[in-house]
């Protein structure tokens, strides 16, 4: 692959006024060219949502990325809301329903729970990418591409410093992804679902 | 060429203003000087287009500066005058005693009697109210550290007057100076000239006491009463007749008409017409020290300063060296900063409009000599002339400097405070809007134009100001350079609309949010180029859709996305017809814009089908492409 990719943010925080990380990973990626960050939370307060305005959207990008913490082993309310009503039948999906295909999605996650948690023998007893399964299949029957995710741990008693290094490397990473230096493909490969905030954390 | 009546003098005033004023500030020199100059160019000594009365008229424009120091009173809130007792009585008691005892010791040293040179040590310690707190406005330093330091002098100054005015008369020293006393009375008669010195004290007192009591409990109804009949020019005329009426009884006791305002200011300023009366009567004293100014100019006597020009330049180089001395000494001891130490001395260094008056009235007893008073009087006028001069040294030479220069906005504990909202109509949706602000503790300055509502709002303890919302000063004193966003909820639309313009116009920064009754007022607004358009009937007429579906059995959570579908229909059609509505050009009656509006948007509501329908959450198609799968 290669050239440049449209890149969509679309960010839910349903509080981000109490927000520690996410506000600093979003306030992170301001001003990078080729990349919309769209707040649904801001745009949409009272969930009714603009189906013709998102869908102009999606068709005007080319990577889209759902970015939010995890609630409940998923995403907050308003991200579920938009895929019902967005991904329309006919459109998104099904016949005639080829308008996403090709793209690339990529979920951008922050999670209370610690990395050791998310594993088999874990608190959580699962992964986070097994967690995600249900938006990988979602990004599949559109006909997009899956990115791995990329996964802030353990939240909860983050230090200021460790949440500035993650906004870093998330931005990084959405620039990587944007200038298709990143193969869907392969990209399992190269970075694990944690990302590779580690290696900013311990380098 | 003079004496051709009211109108001639008239013109010849307001035309060299018009004339000079805009080029002095062209040029940065600030609006007093250009004054000044404009009273020299038109003096007897320039074109002599005025002569001898400008001393009539430099008396009747002093009335400037007491409506000037019944503005600075009603921004001057009780509490913070109290908190500023220290500096005025310390700071200013300091100034005028120290300046005073140095000006009396050189005169001694210069031959003149102590009594005379007391005399003229008191008169020249005083300083200019009126040059200074116009300049310092003018450059936005009233709030600075130095200017609040400048004021309190002043205000002492002002208030040291009176005694002044008592002791001048005992320095006559001749056995007929003590039957003088009972005559005293600068101006005119007064009703305390007959009257004991203890009754004299008890009609002070008395006038004081007046002056809070009216003021507290009396001004409000009466103010409110004329308000009701929604006159503004007979607001105005109250609120000019009570500040010369004020005027008028402290000179009837004795007391300086200024002083006299200043504490009616004073006590207004926590009343809800605070802001009216400002911007009533700000536009008077503007216009009158305007005058002022200019008379002072002309009345600076060339003649006498060309005779003798090397005395005059000693007098007034002395003079401003002195003071200038004396107030950067107690600059320094009080601990100010040097760029604002700077401010506080330049801005103070010169004589005073009082002098004028206490140099008349001295020499009429007899404590000076006319020659003498007619050169200091000369040299004050030139210190006077001298100070704006010295004050754009200060700022373009000295200031860039040395100065460390505050920063010019010194947040609220001073003059004003500002708040983010301001909301023009607290009725019935100013009034819900303003409640959640404040359930949310956000600060709003509401401006209302209906009395009896100020009142009962006032009375539930929200601050409330009575006024015209659409007035540029009235909203200038609101607060409106500094709020973020302002309501706009009158009744009056023809109102609503010509506040928009002005906001729009003036504070472009401000967020404007703007209440319509209907369409109509929404399409106008909207043409106004106001984004931000609430219909006041709309929210609720979608509630009454919602419930009449529910009442027919449709689900809950539909009938409310079939009202937020609708609504967002609405806003989408509401400006594609604003944008139409001009197409037709012909003027219909309201009935028939209302059938139209309806016409209009039943066919626009059957443009768009889809836009009614949640196709997400239909499953319909889904079912069917699996049964022919
Ligand atoms: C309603 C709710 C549900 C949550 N569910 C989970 C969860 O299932 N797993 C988890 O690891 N953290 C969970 N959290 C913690 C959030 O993920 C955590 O607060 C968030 O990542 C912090 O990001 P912020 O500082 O930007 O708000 C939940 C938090 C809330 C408020």
């Amino acid at each position: 692959m290669g050239g440049r990719r449209r890149v969509l943010v679309l960010f839910a925080h349903p509080a981000l006024e109490t927000s520690r990380v996410n506000r600093v990973l979003i306030r992170g990626l301001e001003g990078i060219d080729g990349v919309t960050v769209h707040d649904l939370y801001e745009e949409y307060p009272d969930f009714d949502i603009d189906v013709a305005t998102e869908q102009q959207l999606l068709l005007e990008h080319d990577v889209i990325v759902l970015h939010h913490p995890f609630y409940w082993y998923s995403t907050p309310a308003l991200i579920k809301q938009w895929e019902d009503l967005v991904l329309t039948h006919g459109w998104a999906y099904g016949s005639g329903g080829d308008a996403l295909h090709g793209k690339w999605m990529m979920s951008a996650i922050t999670t209370g729970g610690g990395k050791s948690a998310y594993q088999p023998g874990g608190h959580n007893r699962f992964t986070v990418s097994q967690l995600l399964r249900p938006i990988e299949q979602t990004a599949r029957l559109c006909g997009m591409d899956y990115l791995s995710p990329f996964v802030v741990y353990g939240t909860l008693d983050m230090h200021a410093e460790a949440i500035r290094a993650h906004a870093v490397s998330y931005r990084r990473r959405i620039e990587t992804v944007r200038d298709g230096a990143l193969d869907p493909l392969s990209s399992h490969q190269q970075l694990g679902p944690e990302s590779a905030v580690d290696d900013v954390m311990k380098g | 060429m003079h004496g051709q009546g009211f109108f001639f003098q008239a013109f010849v005033y307001l035309g060299a203003a018009v004339v000079a004023v805009p080029i002095a500030k062209r040029l940065g020199l600030g609006s007093v000087l250009g004054y000044l100059l404009a009273g020299m160019a038109i003096g007897p000594f320039g074109l002599g287009l005025i002569g001898a009365e400008g001393k009539d008229v430099m008396h009747f424009a002093e009335f400037g500066v007491v409506m000037m120091l019944f503005l600075i009173g009603l921004e001057l809130r009780p509490s913070l005058l109290w908190r500023m007792r220290g500096p005025i009585v310390g700071l200013g008691g300091l100034q005028l005693g120290v300046t005073a005892a140095l000006l009396t010791a050189l005169s001694m040293a210069a031959g003149y009697t102590w009594n005379t040179a007391l005399a003229i040590g008191m008169i020249l310690a005083l300083s200019s109210t009126a040059i200074v707190l116009q300049t310092l406005a003018e450059k936005g330093l009233v709030n600075s550290d130095g200017g609040q330091s400048a004021f309190s002098v002043l205000l002492f100054q002002d208030i040291a007057v009176i005694p002044m005015l008592a002791i001048l008369p005992l320095l006559a020293l001749g056995p007929e100076a003590g039957s003088q006393l009972g005559e005293q009375a600068d101006h005119s008669s007064s009703w305390v000239d007959g009257l004991p010195a203890w009754g004299q004290t008890l009609a002070v007192l008395g006038a004081v006491a007046g002056i809070f009591v009216g003021g507290r409990y009396l001004m409000r109804p009466v103010f409110r009463f004329i308000a009701r009949t929604r006159q503004s020019e007979i607001f105005t005329a109250a609120a000019l007749l009570l500040v010369i009426g004020i005027a008028l009884l402290m000179a009837q006791v004795g007391l300086s008409p200024a002083l006299g305002t200043f504490l009616a200011g004073v006590v207004l300023a926590d009343s809800e017409y605070r802001h009216e009366l400002e911007a009533d009567v700000a536009p008077f004293k503007a216009l009158l020290l305007g005058v002022f100014f200019i008379a002072v100019g002309a009345s600076v006597d060339f003649g006498l300063i060309l005779s003798d020009p090397a005395r005059v330049v000693a007098l007034v180089g002395a003079l401003i060296v002195i003071k200038f001395a004396v107030l950067v000494a107690l600059g320094r001891f009080y601990g100010m900063s040097f760029d604002q130490n700077l401010l506080f001395a330049f801005s103070l260094a010169q004589g005073g409009e009082f002098a004028f008056v206490l140099f008349s009235f001295a020499a009429q007893q007899g404590v000076i000599d006319s020659e003498t008073t007619q050169t200091l009087v000369a040299a004050v006028a030139v210190s006077m002339a001298a100070t704006p001069v010295l004050m754009l040294l200060n700022d373009k030479l000295l200031q860039p400097r040395f100065g460390t220069r505050e920063q010019r906005e010194r947040e609220p504990d001073a003059m004003e405070e500002s708040k983010p909202v301001i909301i023009a109509g607290f009725g019935r949706v100013g009034g819900i809007v303003g409640r959640l602000l404040r359930a949310n503790g956000i600060g709003t300055t509401v401006l209302e134009f209906d009395s009896d509502h100020v009142d009962l709002l006032r009375n539930l303890g929200l601050e409330v100001y009575y006024g015209d919302a659409s007035r540029l000063d009235l909203l200038r004193s609101a607060g409106a350079d500094k709020a973020e966003v302002i309501l706009v909820a009158i009744d009056d639309h023809a109102r609503a609309l010509s506040l928009i313009e002005t906001i729009q116009k003036h504070f472009p920064h401000l967020t404007i949010l703007a209440r319509a009754r209907g369409r109509v007022e929404a399409y106008e607004l909207l043409e106004a180029g106001v984004p931000h358009v609430y219909r006041e009937t709309f929210e609720t007429s979608l509630q009454m859709g919602v419930a009449a579906l529910r009442a027919l059995g449709v689900r809950a959570h539909h009938a409310h996305r079939a009202a937020q579908k609708f609504r967002r229909h609405d806003e989408v059609s509401l400006r594609e017809l604003a944008a139409l509505r001009h197409d037709r050009g012909q003027y219909l009656s309201a009935a028939r814009e209302h059938i139209r509006f309806l016409e209009e948007t039943m066919q626009q509501d059957l443009t768009r089908p889809d836009d009614f329908k949640d196709l997400g959450w239909d499953a319909e198609s889904l079912r069917r492409e699996a049964d022919s799968g």
